[in-house]
């Protein structure tokens, strides 16, 4: 009979076309995450560390530092320099920038380096942590630089 | 004092989730039915104890009592009454002492609306639920106190996250926590089904009202969050791929699976492991999506204030519940009765073909925000999954389920005709084709893609309206398809509403994706500007006043031709307590799509930096979440599938012996105490 089946071919069926399902999406998964879905999450030490390529696609983690920020002519396009107190890495970005953007505050960009190292955003992330500060910009050398700014906009009691 | 009484509050219900937890277990151990249900009785004063608190918690922020942290640290006294209410839930401890709510409401509403449980299952239930409640409230009281006390008081509190200061997601996360919280029962029906080690049609029949309940309140969630960033944000973005983001679509995806297999265990009482696998894993994925938000592990564009000792906390919680059910499954599961049967070609197949796709999808989601960790923990750096890794797996995976989707509701139940069902979708498969074509034909085969995603949206809506069209019988007897159209249970209207919503949905993506016009400009008062065949003339901006902040306001009016169709006025807001500025886009909604403005910032000699959009059809993603939405409550309203009010008639006349509500030595049915 074609409509009814033995219990075990219906299993049979459903299995194989799960099996199938599952092999085609790790297949995807594989080739997805070995392409350019994929990327780096670096602040501006690392950048020298790992000897990034002009054109290489990463994303920028760190705090904009105090005094660096400038607009150019043309009204749209700034400059800054994002920090983490070891390194800095001037950033040039086209746009508006988002509302929590501010000197001596965490920000992420994502963009890639032009050829004379300056690294051209994309993107400029717009964090909403509750204290201000977004995870990944951490300073890795807290010590090192001072961020006034960032001391007064962090709650002063921050509870538990 | 009403500080010390929540917090009071909280630790009887830590006992009463403690004494609910363990005696339904006891009582079914000595068939002491008074000790079975003790569960209910323990259920309401968890219920009462968390609504205490949360009270006195909403008390102390209306009342701006600043001696309480939280409050010093989330509210402030100018903010509008709306934003000190949803202060409450719009942080880490009050968010957490609101799903604790949710938890123990829901625990009170299946002990309501279950009376017509069999009485040691409900017991279980109960016990699972409390078990539940009993690792938030220590949650809770270990890690993140909401009620903790500071001295001396300041005069004035640190003020609400002004982006948070939005009524669209003052209402977002209660809607998100509601289905979050509404999957745990699904999971405690599953746990207390492996523990009696039987699951039958009826116990479907409770779970899938729950489940459906949770599916439309994660619906409602994610589409106020997503409609939020789309408005408040300024990005004119609707949809990240963020982790935080992810977190709460991995639940929808699962829940979404979980409605529709929990219908094969009712109607062909197969599928049955299955099933409490996945409602096991919807409440995990729920729960892994709270951790991975508040630990703070993956980055995200959403930071919460995190704190590494809670994510441990709710890490061990996680393995806890996951690996405990898991084990548990594993060891009950393989001796449940075997399933019934059901034809290759079937409604049953059909929804087997969707369970298959959205648990990939949801499972591929799962690897692409925990790749980053992964990683990171085996030194390879700091990484990030795009978007396109996301829309990939999208479009791979969703497409062959909406075209089973047009298909499977024509099919008969048990054993369908493929050929028959064909037949009724010739049309359908028309419509789509002339879309398709069209499209690529208008745009000179720019946007094959587009093409692509048209047709399937155009297949979608196509089937589901000659779906109803051949229920009715409209082309077989026309004259009939009134009456017919008035059999059509609440039910099956529901399915076919959420479905076209999946269609509108996708109708939105696929247009706004491919059609938005953009225009990044600094403009002068009088200046013009040029979008997608409207014009936006800049008039210059003014100074204005909120209850709590400042702004500075931009005005633009936007002409079709030489007719005003609107005035835009966006706005550049700062807020005072946290000193912040936020970004109000203003938006117009026209039928063909959305006229989207954003004020910078001054560009000197009275030149100002905007962004200004048109995003055809943009409004089709809520409308489509709306949609669902309806469809689900629909459903959920039709009689026979009335929370925790199975009739029992129509399992009675099944042939099927297991149809039956379970009886035995071990049920001791209906005796409440």
């Amino acid at each position: 009979m074609a409509g009814l089946q033995t219990r075990k071919k219906q299993r049979l069926v459903v299995v194989s076309l799960a099996v199938t399902t599952l092999v085609g999406a790790s297949l995807l998964v594989l080739l997805a995450l070995g392409g350019d879905s994929l990327s780096l999450f670096l602040q501006p030490s690392d950048i020298k560390d790992r000897q990034v390529e002009t054109g290489q696609h990463f994303r920028l983690g760190g705090l904009v530092e105090t005094g660096s920020f400038s607009r150019l002519d043309d009204g749209l396009t700034y400059r800054f320099a994002v920090t983490d107190c070891l390194a800095t890495q001037p950033v040039e970005f086209t746009g508006l920038l988002p509302d929590l953007f501010r000197e001596g505050q965490g920000v992420v960009t994502e963009g890639e380096l032009n050829s004379s190292g300056v690294f051209i955003a994309s993107t400029v992330l717009a964090k909403h942590d509750e204290n201000y500060r977004p995870p990944g910009t951490m300073p890795k050398a807290e010590g090192q630089c001072s961020h006034p700014n960032d001391q007064a906009a962090a709650a002063s009691y921050t509870g538990g | 004092m009403a500080g010390e009484i929540g917090h009071f509050a909280l630790i009887l219900a830590l006992f009463f989730a403690l004494t609910g937890a363990v005696m339904p277990h006891v009582g079914a151990y000595r068939k002491d039915t008074r000790l079975m249900a003790l569960g209910d009785r323990a259920v309401y004063a968890q219920f009462l104890m968390a609504a205490t608190a949360f009270g006195t918690l909403t008390y102390a922020f209306v009342t701006s009592d600043f001696s309480v942290i939280n409050v010093a640290t989330n509210s402030h006294t100018l903010k509008p009454m709306l934003y000190k209410i949803s202060g409450v839930w719009g942080n880490h401890e009050g968010s957490l002492l609101f799903w604790v709510l949710n938890l123990t409401l829901f625990g009170a509403l299946v002990s309501w609306r279950g009376s017509k449980l069999p009485l040691q299952f409900r017991g279980r239930v109960l016990a699972v639920q409390s078990l539940l409640v009993l690792g938030f409230l220590m949650f809770i009281l270990f890690t993140s106190n909401p009620f903790e006390r500071l001295d001396p008081a300041p005069i004035e509190g640190n003020g609400l996250n002004p982006l948070l200061q939005d009524p669209g997601l003052a209402f977002h996360p209660p809607m998100l926590y509601l289905g979050y919280v509404g999957l745990s029962v699904a999971f405690s029906f599953a746990v207390a089904a492996l523990i009696e080690g039987e699951v039958t049609p009826l116990w479907a029949r409770w779970v899938r009202p729950w489940a459906l309940l949770a599916w439309v309140f994660l619906t409602g969630g994610i589409a106020l969050g997503s409609w939020w960033a789309y408005y408040e944000l300024g990005w004119g973005g609707w949809w990240f791929w963020d982790p935080v983001e992810n977190a709460s679509f991995m639940p929808w995806l699962a829940a979404a699976a979980l409605l529709h297999s929990a219908i094969v265990v009712e109607k062909r009482d197969a599928l049955k492991s299955w099933t409490i696998l996945l409602a096991i894993v919807a409440f995990s994925l729920s729960l892994l999506g709270t951790f991975l938000v508040r630990s703070g592990v993956i980055t995200s564009v959403h930071a919460f204030a995190t704190d590494p000792a809670r994510g441990i906390f709710i890490l061990a919680f996680l393995a806890l519940v996951v690996g405990g059910s898991l084990t548990l499954y594993a060891w009950r599961a393989p001796k449940m009765a075997p399933s019934g049967l059901f034809g290759f070609v079937s409604r049953e197949s059909a929804l087997v073909v969707n369970n298959i796709f959205l648990s990939t999808f949801a499972a591929v989601v799962l690897v692409g925000t925990l790749y980053p960790l992964f990683v990171e923990a085996f030194g390879a750096g700091q990484i990030t999954v795009g978007p396109p890794f996301f829309e990939y797996a999208a479009a791979v995976l969703m497409s062959p389920l909406i075209v089973a989707l047009g298909l499977g509701p024509l099919l008969a139940w048990k054993r369908g005709n493929i050929g028959r069902a064909a037949q009724i979708v010739i049309p359908a498969l028309v419509v789509a084709a002339v879309a398709g074509v069209v499209l690529v034909w208008q745009t000179s085969g720019g946007f094959v893609m587009t093409a692509f995603g048209l047709g399937l949206a155009a297949w979608l809506i196509a089937s589901v309206l000659l779906e109803i069209a051949s229920r009715i019988r409209l082309f077989a007897a026309p004259g009939k398809a009134m009456t017919g159209l008035k059999k059509i249970t609440r039910a099956q209207w529901g399915m076919s509403m959420a479905h076209a919503g999946l269609a509108v949905i996708l109708l939105g993506i696929t247009i706004s994706e491919a059609f938005t016009s953009e225009k990044l400009v600094v403009m002068a008062p009088g200046d013009t500007a040029d979008v997608a065949g409207y014009s936006f003339t800049f008039e210059g901006v003014a100074p204005v006043a909120g209850p709590n902040f400042t702004a500075v306001r931009g005005f633009f009016t936007v002409r079709e031709g030489d007719a005003i169709l609107t005035s835009l006025t966006p706005e550049d807001r700062v807020y005072a307590n946290p000193p912040m500025n936020t970004t109000e886009a203003a938006i117009y909604p026209l039928f063909s799509g959305d006229l989207y403005a954003v004020v910078g910032e001054a560009a000197g000699a009275g030149r100002w930096s905007v962004r200004l959009y048109f995003k055809p059809m943009i409004s089709a993603i809520w409308l489509g979440a709306l949609m669902m939405m309806i469809g689900g409550i629909l459903s959920l309203s039709d009689t026979r599938l009335r929370i925790g009010l199975p009739t029992g008639k129509k399992q009675a006349q099944k042939p099927s012996a297991k149809a039956a509500p379970k009886t035995g030595p071990k049920t001791v049915q209906g005796a409440r105490a």
